[in-house]
């Protein structure tokens, strides 16, 4: 049994991710010592887009990376077979940097913790800041959110389905009750 | 099919043969036909008496022209051996006996086993200028029977095929390697078939003779267990694999059987043994002119040979000349070495079986000609158009005795000396230059 | 995608799908030896048995290198050290090391069929570090990878392996992984050291080097000993090395973009040329740097998972 609820349409989504986009810039003071790091696979559209929103605000690029976290996960030994990988492309020093790691969807925060990890391995950032998309609630590690999208109220057995591509067509976030599958991370 | 260069000869103009009988089994010709030959080649077969201009004419009225023999299984004993015989003693022995090419083997001193000793053969054969000279490389180092020689670069500098004769390969994966090997060169090995063990001190065949005569034997087993080991091994390899100097008729039946089944082997015999038999050893008082080895072997084998001569399971006469010393010669019969000096008398000895009309002079071009020069792959053996002039030009009806003392070769060991033969290479063309033989 | 496998024997076992998964992984690994800190969590408290009972220096360091990148407890055993010489059967040897836990034993022997014996007798997964001249997976996944990296596509491509065929697993693996892949395989030597049959495992014969080149993407040479008994095989290395080395003479004839290969250890001046093997053409370290990178994808595939999925 499912129920399909559209929660956010391609304009909603843009202009959360305009807010996001203003709010790391206060944060920061601009845009120097900026970068940001989309954690795959769901947010490297988000980081794409916010990069670009960025460029355009201030006139300057943002360094952009993408990681893949599937290393760093805390249930590897406990699935049946290993997951795939993908690759980790983030091609510039970490060094005295402010690093924004973006995500479309913020759960239970294990995610965030092995993005964490990893982003510690590739480097000694100044700071590591979180923007997502979505909130949905049920955090089991203390994982809070510097930026937030929108912040969508979920049952745990519910799933979050968001779409962000990087020209903004498509773009969606919609809500599926369902009562017998687990929640995804 | 890789085709060995010539060593250089002497250039000769336009010259044309008359009134001869060409026997040629390459171009299936055996009639009257007169040659024309130019700058060192042959340049058409003609009808008796055509037309030619500007050329020289030799008349061979009732000779018989032939493509030049080749003989393929020689010792040349240089380098290392030199008092028995040298590459220009033996290329001289080799023209008088009406051969224009010789195949010799690897058991020099050093042994053939490296391109330098393979390139110094080639110079002095050169330098001899007689008849050609095709070196056969040995298929292990120093003919040892360990490891192989180095058979490409032997194939590189001029080898012709690879043998450890004097020896057999005893080590059948060796020889098995050997003959994988030899593949990829597109030459044949050349198998001396003893199986020493078997053979261990014999110096005559195992007979009632050998009993008689209380000398150590070899039983024709000692040479067909490894004939049958050898074709079995080339079957298996899929190589090309010739058999030297076969003397006993389990030997050619193992042969037959191969050819019938497809296989790629030839195999070659000596005039010595289709003309004697193990009753010369007696008769001759113990002479060590009779001790060769393969030893000489019993009557039936001998006409077992003769008819495998016809019928095409023998491919080629060769004949093994192995010439030695006195002082290697003149001793007691058990330790005397073993071989008979062969080229020149060769062509006398194996004419008789034409006279006796056991095989036809057709065949016997094809076996002392045609034959040997296919199985080395050379570019001799046929008077077709383009082909270097080499002849060989017999007199069937010529008397001759056989004398030793007088014989080019250094060296004089064979039971033959004193024969009266009939029928003798009188002239050879070498690359068309005239050579008469008395 | 699951593997049909649960220890890698040999790449005969594996399909295309399978293989194009394993250099996809491999990609991702690759990157983590570029960072300053060459190490991820993933494999965390796993224990990697590396059980060479044919002693190997450099594909040891590599598993070993690979497991330690992953976090994973790393323990060698050379078969010295080993109870095999103290007269304990293979059997027993394996069995007792199962009792002690491991996640994963890599093997390399001598004698073929080890690995398999392993996999039959113990619950844990194996990896064939070659065994005999059998098979040798790693490597064939990693000569696949670096033809890869260069060329992209692998079908179509034309390869030719020169050396001592008879006696190489290195050979059998590549000839198996590249035409899974659609590419086409020529075994090069002198006819001794082809063994009967190879056709039938998918590839062509060729007993002259010369031309086998001009067509060649890929020219893949192996080291030549001669070890007791060999003079069978090969007269000498110097005759070997005139006929069937690969110097710049022959590269010359051979196409603009080839690959030039070894499994190494490279015998300078006898199947290849120092010019050669150090010259624009040779891959032959990138093939070490990601022999590591595909032996951390295999570990990381081969090691993991739970026999139950737990809460």
């Amino acid at each position: 049994m499912q129920k399909r609820k559209r929660i956010m349409d391609a304009e909603t989504i843009r202009r959360a991710l305009v807010r996001i986009a203003h709010e790391i810039l206060e944060r920061n003071k601009g845009i120097e010592g900026l970068v940001l790091i989309g954690i795959r696979r769901g947010g490297e559209n988000v980081a794409t887009r916010l990069a670009r929103i960025l460029k355009e605000i201030e006139g300057k690029s943002v360094p952009c990376g993408f990681m893949d976290i599937t290393m760093y996960r805390d249930d590897l030994y406990h699935m049946s077979h290993q997951p795939e990988v993908h690759k980790t492309s983030v091609n510039f020093a970490l060094e005295k940097k402010a690093v924004v790691l973006v995500d479309d969807v913020l759960f239970t925060g294990r995610t965030v913790r092995a993005a964490m990890d990893s982003v510690i391995d590739l480097g000694r950032p100044k700071s590591i800041q979180l923007a997502v998309l979505i909130d949905r609630g049920h955090r089991e590690f203390p994982i809070r959110p510097d930026f937030v999208g929108r912040n969508i109220p979920t049952s745990r057995t519910d799933l979050i389905e968001a779409v962000v591509d990087p020209k903004g067509k498509e773009d969606r976030v919609e809500l599926i009750e369902t009562e017998e599958t687990k929640g995804k991370e | 099919m890789k085709v060995i260069k010539p060593q250089p000869t002497e250039q000769t103009g336009k010259i044309v043969i008359r009134g001869a009988r060409l026997v040629d089994p390459g171009q299936k010709i055996d009639d009257p036909k007169d040659l024309l030959i130019e700058n060192g080649a042959v340049k058409a077969v003609l009808k008796p008496k055509e037309k030619v201009s500007g050329a020289k004419a030799i008349d061979l009225s009732g000779l018989i022209i032939t493509p030049g023999l080749v003989d393929i299984h020689t010792h040349l004993r240089e380098p290392g051996y030199e008092y028995k015989e040298t590459i220009a003693s033996g290329t001289y022995a080799a023209i008088a006996g009406g051969f224009t090419a010789i195949a010799c083997m690897p058991n020099t001193d050093p042994v053939n086993d490296s391109p330098s000793v393979t390139e110094y053969i080639l110079k002095r054969a050169a330098e001899a200028g007689l008849a050609k000279v095709y070196p056969i490389g040995a298929i292990s180092k120093g003919s040892r029977g360990e490891e192989l020689s180095e058979m490409a670069s032997l194939a590189e500098s001029g080898a012709v095929g690879f043998s450890d004769d004097g020896k057999p390969v005893m080590n059948a994966d060796l020889m098995r390697r050997a003959l994988e090997y030899a593949k990829a060169l597109d030459r044949p090995i050349i198998s001396h078939c003893e199986d020493l063990n078997l053979a261990a001190s014999g110096v005559m065949n195992e007979s009632p003779v050998s009993t008689e005569l209380g000398l150590p034997a070899v039983p024709a087993a000692s040479e067909e267990v490894m004939v049958g080991r050898d074709i079995i091994l080339a079957h298996y390899t899929g190589s090309k694999l010739h058999l030297a100097h076969l003397s006993t008729k389990g030997s050619l039946a193992l042969v037959r059987n191969a050819k019938e089944n497809g296989a790629k082997i030839s195999c070659e015999t000596c005039p010595h043994y289709f003309t004697l038999t193990e009753i010369a050893v007696k008769e001759s008082g113990y002479d060590p002119n009779t001790k060769v080895n393969p030893p000489l072997r019993g009557e039936d084998d001998r006409t077992a040979l003769i008819a495998a001569l016809k019928d095409g399971t023998i491919d080629a006469i060769a004949s093994d000349h192995a010439p030695h010393n006195s002082a290697a010669k003149e001793v007691e019969f058990l330790i005397a070495a073993s071989g008979i000096s062969g080229l020149e008398t060769s062509l006398g000895l194996s004419l008789r079986l034409v006279r006796e009309r056991k095989i036809s002079l057709y065949r016997l071009i094809e076996l002392m000609s045609t034959n040997p020069a296919k199985i080395l792959g050379i570019n001799a053996g046929s008077l077709k158009p383009g082909f270097p002039a080499d002849i060989t030009v017999i007199d069937l009806e010529k008397k001759w005795k056989v004398s030793a003392r007088n014989f080019k070769s250094l060296s004089k060991n064979t039971p033959f000396d004193g024969w009266a033969l009939i029928g003798k290479a009188v002239m050879v063309f070498l690359a068309g230059k005239e050579i008469k033989l008395e | 995608m699951k593997l049909s496998v649960k220890s890698l024997i040999g790449l005969r076992d594996l399909s295309r799908q399978e293989i194009e998964f394993i250099l996809d992984q491999s990609e991702s690994f690759k990157e983590i030896n570029y960072r300053p800190i060459k190490k991820v969590p993933t494999l965390r408290g796993k224990t990697i048995i590396n059980l060479f009972i044919e002693p190997s220096t450099r594909t040891r360091t590599s598993f070993e290198i690979a497991g330690k990148r992953l976090s994973a407890d790393v323990i060698n055993f050379s078969a010295s050290q080993s109870s095999l010489t103290k007269g304990e059967t293979l059997s027993d040897t394996v069995r007792n090391l199962e009792a002690m836990k491991p996640d994963l034993i890599i093997v390399r022997s001598q004698a073929a069929g080890i690995p398999e014996l392993f996999a039959r007798t113990v619950s844990t997964p194996v990896i064939n570090a070659g065994d005999g001249f059998h098979e040798h997976p790693t490597q064939g996944l990693l000569d696949l990878f670096t033809v890869r990296e260069r060329r992209k596509k692998i079908s179509g491509l034309k390869i030719a392996i020169v050396g001592d065929i008879r006696h190489s697993r290195v050979a059998r693996s590549n000839i198996y992984g590249f035409s899974k892949l659609g590419a086409q395989v020529t075994v090069v030597g002198p006819p001794t050291m082809i063994p009967p049959g190879i056709e039938e495992l998918g590839c062509k014969v060729s007993y002259h080097l010369d031309p086998v080149i001009p067509d060649s993407d890929v020219i893949m040479m192996l080291r030549i000993q001669l070890e007791r008994g060999s003079g069978n095989f090969l007269p000498s290395l110097r005759e070997y090395s005139k006929f069937y080395g690969l110097n710049l003479k022959r590269l010359e004839q051979a196409k603009k973009e080839v690959l030039i290969m070894h499994p190494g250890p490279v015998n300078r001046g006898v199947e290849i040329s120092p010019e050669v093997a150090d010259g624009n053409y040779s891959v032959i370290l990138d093939q070490v740097e990601n022999g590591v990178a595909v032996r951390m994808a295999l570990l990381y595939l081969f090691c993991g998972g739970a026999e139950e999925v737990s809460a």
